[in-house]
């Protein structure tokens, strides 16, 4: 694939990749070679490398956004649980999945949890797995655990990839992921030094791309983006800076991060995707692939609502860490409606914060919300005290 | 003869429908619920007994050999008649109400005033009645309350001008007794009332009629004992309808039975009500199979609708003709009653036209109606819709789109009388269990 | 669930008074436990490991059973509010609020005295991810020693030699260890053994209490009763003694009531005929839970089987603790519960009760709260009609948020399948021919 080379051809491909509920790009891969496979996986993580090692396609369902009519799906849910869900049952039924062979459920909430069972209930031939993890960070006991579950998996895929996967095309896929997790990393980095010049509406459309494409093929976007984007001569704003926090899963709608930054804000940090960022390190690729690869998970990999912290001083702290490291100047905690796990922690991820002096407001969205006055309205008055708390 | 009553206590308006031996309609009728269920069903019972009798009179003029080609369109002005004779005896009932709250009140000296204000009013009351019930003429409610009501306050005022009594006072003189007349049967006789329409009739029609006939017609139509075999309650307010528990089923069977009755081949139902929406399965007898209802959430229902007119400042009739102006269809991600007036504004701000947006609206409506037949089981065979949004034109067009693209080709009823439904299942219960009865017996 | 509602039952039997005097005593203990020196564990329902607790001399309080006595005494509104007040979302799991809003609020036991805090969060969270978050909000608040015991999910339908590993391992190294140092007393597997041999002898009886329903008439009700049998087995008593002799006694009270040919006890005395058998999956709601009841008893339905009553372990196919085995069985026995269970095993388990207690129908009482139980619910209930044929019905309460009871809307839903259980199975129900 020929990749597009001014910034606003790259915005423009992954806009389109973005707004493609039928999932045409991995349909074409797959039809491009017979026997290819695509599995598919939910927020927050799995190990991509394994099934990219197996010869197969990852492909990120986030639901099915703003653009979508859920009728089916609506049948199947509650009006009290959040949208992903039905919105993704509702792709599913729809025959917009029709083509992946197979779905991964990670362990982010009771929703996505029971949503894995549902699966096998609807597509019996499917491989469907919950794909636990540790919730106990010692090697040789949450480690051990998640070793032998990542082997289950592996021999899980084995069977949907018809063949073998080996250990050294699992680490010649690690350090393809490493790339593609350096080049993430510098597009954050690029955005939180200049964030005129890489807008979030930008890059998050840049990381929705790497849910649908080869590995290797974002990897290109996104060396693509970071050279036409430094060249790019937007003017700064007197913006002020603050993260996003709590989008890890269910999906705000595009317009929703426009109107945040629309009404002064700089997103310069954000749980987007964290499938992208959620090995905050390179995974070594010497030695045994799996063990690297639950080390990384162990011992670095981000914080967030799903994941336990034994640490009761350490609550909080990888947060401010971001605020910290981003020279952000406040936190923003949009959270979906009926959001379990990102909902029970505001709380306390609040509480951090204030012992920091970190201001903070926070709201609740859906995928297809609507109205984004009262966003506008929030998002900027909060702009605005920080810029007046500043000043003072 | 025997007849079987279903009556459907619902929260604005309380229905019956008369069923005779064969399950053939009889009569049925409508009246608001008020806060006295008790009299919500006594009125309506009354009102279909009065349809019941036009009914039977009507059998009897096609038997017997009154020379009328249509009976259908004669029945329509006896019946127009026979609703302005109520409406007057009616109105002499408020009259004599009234004088008496005259009586009854410290009018301090005013009472004399007070009379002939009232006559006054009565007087052009009565002299504009029959241009209220003239052939053609529009009625934006059939209820007295709301006639009455509307064309009292409108005299009153030029009447307190004129006689220079106090509007207040006449307002007052109008709330102290209209409760009692709504609350209380027409006084005086039904047939009596039906020789005086046939009179009007007779003096203004152009056709030649055999008075003897039409009498000996409608002694027929009176002399047959209507006899209430069985009665069934259902609706909002069935637990307070005054019959024994064994009378009572729930507004879902008897919905899903009333439309079997109206359509045979109907599967399944949909009702969209002010607060609730239903789905509901029925087999090839009627009997529910599975029923699917809106949540705690109200959104979706027709109250949804009604907001959005309050929002628009337009009255709740005319959103359906807006929406089919529209060249598109808006998406509207939220039928959420409380964030509809902020969805509007958000979408006018953005500068959508208003129709385009409403026929969203609608959509989004309906949208929410398919989740819930979804979650009952979907649409495999033939589909009736009841309830008040089936009149909105809007609703119906995104509604036949909506079930097309889903389900298919599917045959669609959409029941202008759906109103009673839930009565006619009522009605159909009680004839049902009453044979079941026999045949044990 | 181990409290009687507040009015008093018409008919008290010895078992309700025995277990009644059992809690009473379990709240003493540990309301006095800073006089008495004793440690105070706090840990959950499912995968509730009181034979372990025990074995440490420390006492076993559980955050959902507070919740739940809040909620039957009307209070639990209060609390709520005061938690969203705190600023926890409207959205999350009034159980989590109603907890956090009696803390706020000094929290003080049914006895009256004030509850002390946890000397240790024993955070097995069992089939639910609210308890991790739950629990990393009470150690926010308490500042107490937190241990975590991770049960992993039963996502394939079985239990993999790595998923019990992973629980007894992390028994051994981290459970243990961190109750031992707590409580100063050292872990002796033989007084666990102990504890697990009553463990069984009390499932044995308790088993054969549930399966009484596929009597007919039922002896018992399943669900509104049945949430007042697993009381002692549920919480801070299996293990125990006065479990092993509730149990006894409740099961000959049956027995008696089985040859005398009645149905079931309610608050209003005994029930009248029963007319129709049901299978519920969901917990019960416990702020109108009274009225609740009613709608069913009043109708003549009764609930026959209950998923809600395996939440805290599933024993009638054929699982029991197992002194042979204290440490595996201990991990078998919090994998095994019924919300670490998928979906296909639960559908399998309600399609088996259906069946084996020839029930008319199945009822799904969703709740708001509780994701674990609710999400999927509705896709349940299709497989269910469409494995058995039978009818369902679904109505949305919540546990102790009063706000989300609507009664006349359950009323409608319940009256409305009731009568659609009634129509199918009557020849009333057949047409009489009727011309259009």
């Amino acid at each position: 694939m020929a990749s597009p080379k001014t910034t606003e051809a790259i915005v423009a491909h992954c806009e389109a990749l973005f707004g493609d509920l039928d999932f045409t790009a991995a349909r074409r891969w797959k039809d491009a070679e017979p026997g290819r496979k695509v599995i598919g996986y939910m927020p927050i993580y799995v190990p991509r490398e394994i099934i990219h090692a197996g010869g197969m396609l990852p492909l990120g369902i986030l639901g099915g956004g703003d653009n979508i009519e859920v009728i089916h799906g609506d049948a199947y849910y509650q009006s009290y649980i959040c949208r992903i869900p039905r919105s993704t049952i509702e792709l599913a039924i729809t025959k917009r999945l029709d083509f992946v062979d197979g779905m991964l459920f990670p362990a982010i909430c009771d929703v996505i949890r029971n949503l894995s069972g549902m699966w096998k209930l609807m597509r019996p031939e499917a491989y469907v797995r919950y794909f636990d993890v540790p919730q106990n960070f010692r090697d040789d006991l949450g480690g051990e655990y998640y070793i032998n579950e990542l082997r289950e998996l592996i021999a899980g895929l084995e069977g949907v990839a018809g063949r073998k996967i080996p250990d050294d095309d699992i680490r010649r896929s690690i350090a393809v992921y490493n790339d593609n997790r350096r080049l993430v990393q510098r597009v954050y980095e690029l955005r939180a030094k200049t964030p005129w010049k890489a807008p979030t509406s930008e890059v998050y459309l840049l990381l929705r791309a790497g849910m649908v494409l080869p590995v290797e093929d974002h990897s290109r976007l996104l060396e693509d983006y970071l050279a036409t984007c430094e060249a790019r001569d937007r003017p700064m704003r007197d913006n002020c800076r603050i993260v996003l926090q709590g989008t890890f899963c269910e999906q705000p709608p595009l317009s929703l991060i426009k109107a945040i930054e629309l009404s002064g804000c700089y997103i310069v940090d954000d749980d987007f995707m964290l499938v992208t960022r959620w090995l905050l390190d390179d995974v070594a690729v010497d030695g045994d692939p799996i063990a690297n690869l639950s080390r990384a998970f162990l011992h670095a990999s981000a914080a967030t609502a799903a994941k336990y912290e034994p640490d009761p001083a350490q609550k909080g702290a990888f947060l401010i860490e971001t605020v910290r490291k981003r020279a952000a100047e406040g936190v923003i905690f949009a959270s979906p409606s009926f959001c379990d796990p990102a909902l029970l922690d505001r709380p306390m991820l609040a509480k951090a914060l204030s012992r920091e002096n970190i201001p903070y407001i926070s709201f609740k969205y859906a995928e297809n919300s609507g109205q984004m006055q009262p966003i506008r309205e929030q998002a900027g008055t909060f702009a605005d005290s920080i810029k007046l708390w500043s000043e003072a | 003869m025997r007849c079987f009553i279903g009556i459907d206590l619902g929260s604005t308006t309380t229905k019956a429908v008369l069923l005779d031996e064969d399950g053939g309609m009889l009569g049925r009728g409508i009246t608001n619920s008020r806060s006295n269920y008790q009299t919500a069903t006594t009125v309506a019972k009354l009102e279909a007994m009065i349809s019941a009798r036009l009914t039977l009179f009507s059998r009897a003029l096609a038997q017997d050999g009154t020379g009328i080609a249509d009976v259908g369109a004669f029945m329509a002005e006896i019946e127009r008649h026979f609703r302005l004779e109520q409406f007057l005896d009616q109105l002499d009932d408020l009259e004599r109400t009234g004088a008496a709250v005259i009586d009854g009140e410290r009018f301090a000296g005013r009472e004399d005033a007070a009379r002939e204000a009232l006559g006054l009013i009565f007087d052009r009351l009565r002299g504009e009645a029959p241009a209220i019930y003239a052939p053609g003429a529009e009625r934006k409610s059939d209820f007295f309350r709301d006639i009455a009501g509307s064309r009292y306050m409108h005299i009153a005022e030029d009447v307190a001008k004129e006689a220079g009594v106090a509007f207040d006072m006449l307002l007052n003189i109008y709330d102290k007794s209209i409760i009692g007349v709504e609350n209380r049967p027409p006084a005086g006789a039904m047939g009596e009332r039906f020789k005086r329409a046939i009179d009007r009739v007779l003096g203004e029609t152009s056709r030649k009629l055999d008075r003897e006939a039409l009498d000996a017609a409608m002694k027929s139509a009176f002399g047959i004992d209507i006899e209430e075999a069985n009665i069934v309650g259902t609706g909002y307010g069935r637990v307070t309808l005054p019959f024994p528990k064994e009378q009572i089923r729930s507004e879902i069977l008897c919905h899903g039975l009333g439309a079997h009755v109206l359509y045979p081949k109907t599967r399944t139902v949909l009702d969209i009500g002010g607060q609730d929406t239903k789905a509901i399965q029925i087999d090839k007898d009627g009997i529910v199979e599975n029923f699917q209802m809106n949540d705690r959430c109200a959104a979706g229902c027709g109250r949804y609708l009604g907001y959005i007119a309050d929002e628009m400042n337009i009255g709740v009739h005319e959103l359906g003709p807006l929406a089919m102006k529209a060249t598109k269809s808006v998406r509207i991600n939220s039928t959420c009653t409380v964030f509809a007036g902020a969805e509007l504004r958000d979408r006018l701000a953005l500068g959508e036209k208003r129709e385009d947006i409403l026929a969203g609206l609608h959509r989004a409506i309906i949208l929410r109606a398919m989740s819930i037949i979804s979650r009952s089981g979907g649409i495999e065979n033939e589909f009736t819709w009841t309830g008040g949004v089936a009149n909105n034109e809007a609703a119906v067009k995104a509604l036949r789109i909506l079930v097309k693209e889903n389900y298919g080709d599917v045959t669609i009823n959409i029941d202008p009388a759906s109103i009673y439904t839930g009565a006619l299942g009522a009605a159909t219960f009680a004839l049902r269990e009453a044979n079941a009865k026999g045949a044990q017996a | 669930m181990t409290t009687k509602p507040e009015k008093p039952a018409v008919v008290k039997e010895p078992s309700m008074l025995k277990q009644k005097a059992m809690i009473a005593r379990n709240y003493d203990k540990l309301t006095s436990a800073p006089e008495t020196g004793k440690k105070v564990v706090s840990t959950y329902v499912p995968g509730n490991l009181n034979e372990l607790i025990m074995c440490f001399d420390m006492l076993n309080n559980l955050p959902e059973i507070n919740a739940i006595q809040n909620g039957l005494r009307k209070q639990s509104g209060n609390m709520i509010r005061e938690a969203e007040k705190m600023g926890h979302s409207e959205d999350v799991c009034s159980y989590v609020k109603a907890d956090i809003g009696a803390m706020a609020r000094g929290a003080i036991a049914p006895n009256g005295k004030p509850m002390p805090p946890p000397d240790l969060l024993l955070l097995s969270y069992t089939g639910c991810f609210t308890f991790l978050k739950w629990f990393e909000l009470l150690r926010d608040e308490w500042g107490c020693e937190t241990v975590m015991l991770q049960v992993p999910y039963d996502g394939d339908g079985k239990v993999t030699d790595n998923m019990r590993d992973y629980v007894v391992k992390q028994l051994k190294e981290e459970v243990i260890p961190a109750m031992e140092r707590i409580s100063g007393v050292k872990f002796d597997i033989d007084r666990l053994r102990e504890n697990l041999k009553h463990s069984a002898a009390a499932e044995d009886d308790f088993v054969w209490v549930l399966q009484s329903a596929m009597n007919k008439p039922s002896p018992i009700d399943a669900y509104f009763g049945g949430v007042f049998y697993i009381g002692p087995i549920f919480t801070a008593f299996r293990g125990t003694e006065d479990a092993v002799d509730y149990y006894k006694l409740l099961r000959q009270e049956i027995e008696e009531r089985i040859a005398q040919g009645k149905g079931p006890i309610t608050p209003e005395g005994e029930m009248g005929e029963e007319k129709y058998r049901l299978v519920v999956e969901g917990p019960p709601n416990w702020t109108h839970f009274r009225d609740f009841w009613k709608m069913f008893y009043d109708e003549g339905a009764v609930v026959v089987a209950s998923t809600y009553t395996k939440v805290g372990g599933v024993f009638d196919f054929g699982f029991r603790h197992d002194p042979e085995n204290p440490l595996e069985s201990l991990a078998d026995y919090c994998l095994g519960c019924y919300t670490n269970r998928n979906l296909p095993d639960r559908v399998a388990m309600i399609e088996n009760y259906m069946e084996a207690y020839q029930a008319d129908g199945l009822l799904i009482n969703s709740i708001k709260s509780c994701n674990s139980f609710s999400a999927g619910q509705l896709l349940m209930m299709r497989e269910i009609e469409r494995r058995t044929g039978k009818p369902a019905a679904f109505i949305e309460t919540d546990l102790v948020d009063p706000r989300y009871f609507s009664a006349a809307n359950i009323r409608t839903r319940l009256e409305s399948y009731f009568q659609m259980i009634e129509q199918k199975r009557r020849p009333a129900g057949a047409p009489t021919p009727v011309a259009a």
